[in-house]
């Protein structure tokens, strides 16, 4: 059966640390860094990569449009 | 297979409009505008409208709307940006002429303008942010405040026979002639911000189809900063509190009947 597979880039510097995409995510792929970015933020990061279906929920919720979504079908 | 060979041009399936630009937007962490701003963006890229929108900016939180979205804008007086859009869409009537309006400029100081160029029916639709609350100058108890939330000028909690009733503008304006189309969504899941994109196409479809009739779309929204909580319990917040009084849905739509 084919498998859907997802994966985001997180615009690091733009990302504010609000977690609205940590809470949209139905997979629980993303948290929160422990590092900041130049505006002192937590930004999101994808923890657990392998669950990522490609949705968009994240992108779609992100108030900055910080994530670019992309995914793929693996036979 | 690696997430490097999944990111690759050809599987793309979301990423920010490309007539939002990279400027970083001033507003708080988890703010409703950036997601309403970027559905606009998107909806006027899908309908090949670049060159011919004009948006008109309030004063409030979304004063600087301009610097964020790449297309014509236009910087109203404080709640005259109806007024503003009626004479931009009169003299140029084949641009989309779309007003961006908090409620403290919508339903406080420019509630004369507004009422007045929905009721003559004007072409062009109103995106009307409303959390409730006076953001940018701190959290000040606005008309759309609700019954007993507390603000910086009502720390007790608004007091209807002191503050008087919130005030339910859309609700107002379904009631006259001139409107086509009231809807109020919210932008707090991924479903709700896809039905508020859909609701703002309506809105901006209409308003280029040539037939009038003013259009608003109502965006329920959070203040995090002013409500004083994280995004995330905003938005638990806002669907306990805010969605009763202010329920979600189609208020009128003249082409469908309703």
């Amino acid at each position: 059966m084919a498998k859907i597979k997802g994966a985001i880039v997180v615009n690091q510097e733009r990302c504010k640390g609000c977690r609205l995409c940590v809470v949209a995510c139905p997979t629980n792929v993303l948290a929160m860094s422990k590092q900041v970015n130049a505006k002192g933020y937590n930004f999101a990061v994808m923890e657990n990569e392998d669950a990522c279906i490609g949705c968009a929920s994240c992108g779609i919720v992100c108030p900055d449009g910080c994530i670019t979504v992309y995914k793929t079908k693996i036979d | 297979m690696a997430i490097e060979d999944i990111i690759k041009p050809e599987n793309l399936v979301y990423k920010k409009p490309d007539i939002m630009n990279d400027n970083s937007m001033h507003y708080c962490p988890g703010c409703s505008h950036g997601v309403i701003h970027k559905l606009i963006a998107e909806v006027i890229e899908e309908m090949g409208l670049v060159e011919n929108a004009i948006g008109i900016t309030p004063v409030g939180c979304a004063v600087f709307a301009y610097n964020y979205i790449d297309i014509d804008w236009e910087e109203a007086a404080h709640g005259r940006a109806p007024a503003m859009a009626t004479a931009i869409k009169r003299l140029r009537p084949n641009k989309l002429v779309f007003t961006y309006q908090g409620d403290g400029d919508l339903a406080a100081i420019g509630t004369a303008e507004t009422i007045h160029a929905c009721n003559r029916g004007e072409s062009i639709a109103i995106i009307f942010v409303n959390n409730g609350i006076y953001g940018m100058t701190g959290g000040q108890m606005a008309p759309t405040t609700l019954e007993g939330m507390k603000t910086a000028t009502c720390p007790y909690g608004r007091d209807v026979k002191l503050n008087g009733y919130p005030l339910k503008i859309t609700n107002l304006l379904k009631e006259l002639d001139g409107m086509r189309y009231v809807t109020r969504q919210s932008v707090h899941t991924a479903a709700a911000v896809r039905k508020t994109k859909k609701a703002i196409r309506k809105a901006f479809e209409n308003c280029m189809d040539g037939k009038g009739g003013a259009n608003i779309v109502e965006v329920v929204s959070t203040c995090s900063s002013g409500w004083k909580m994280t995004p995330e319990k905003s938005n638990k917040w806002m669907e306990e509190n805010m969605f009763p009084a202010y329920p979600l849905g189609d208020l009128k739509d003249k082409d469908a009947n309703i």
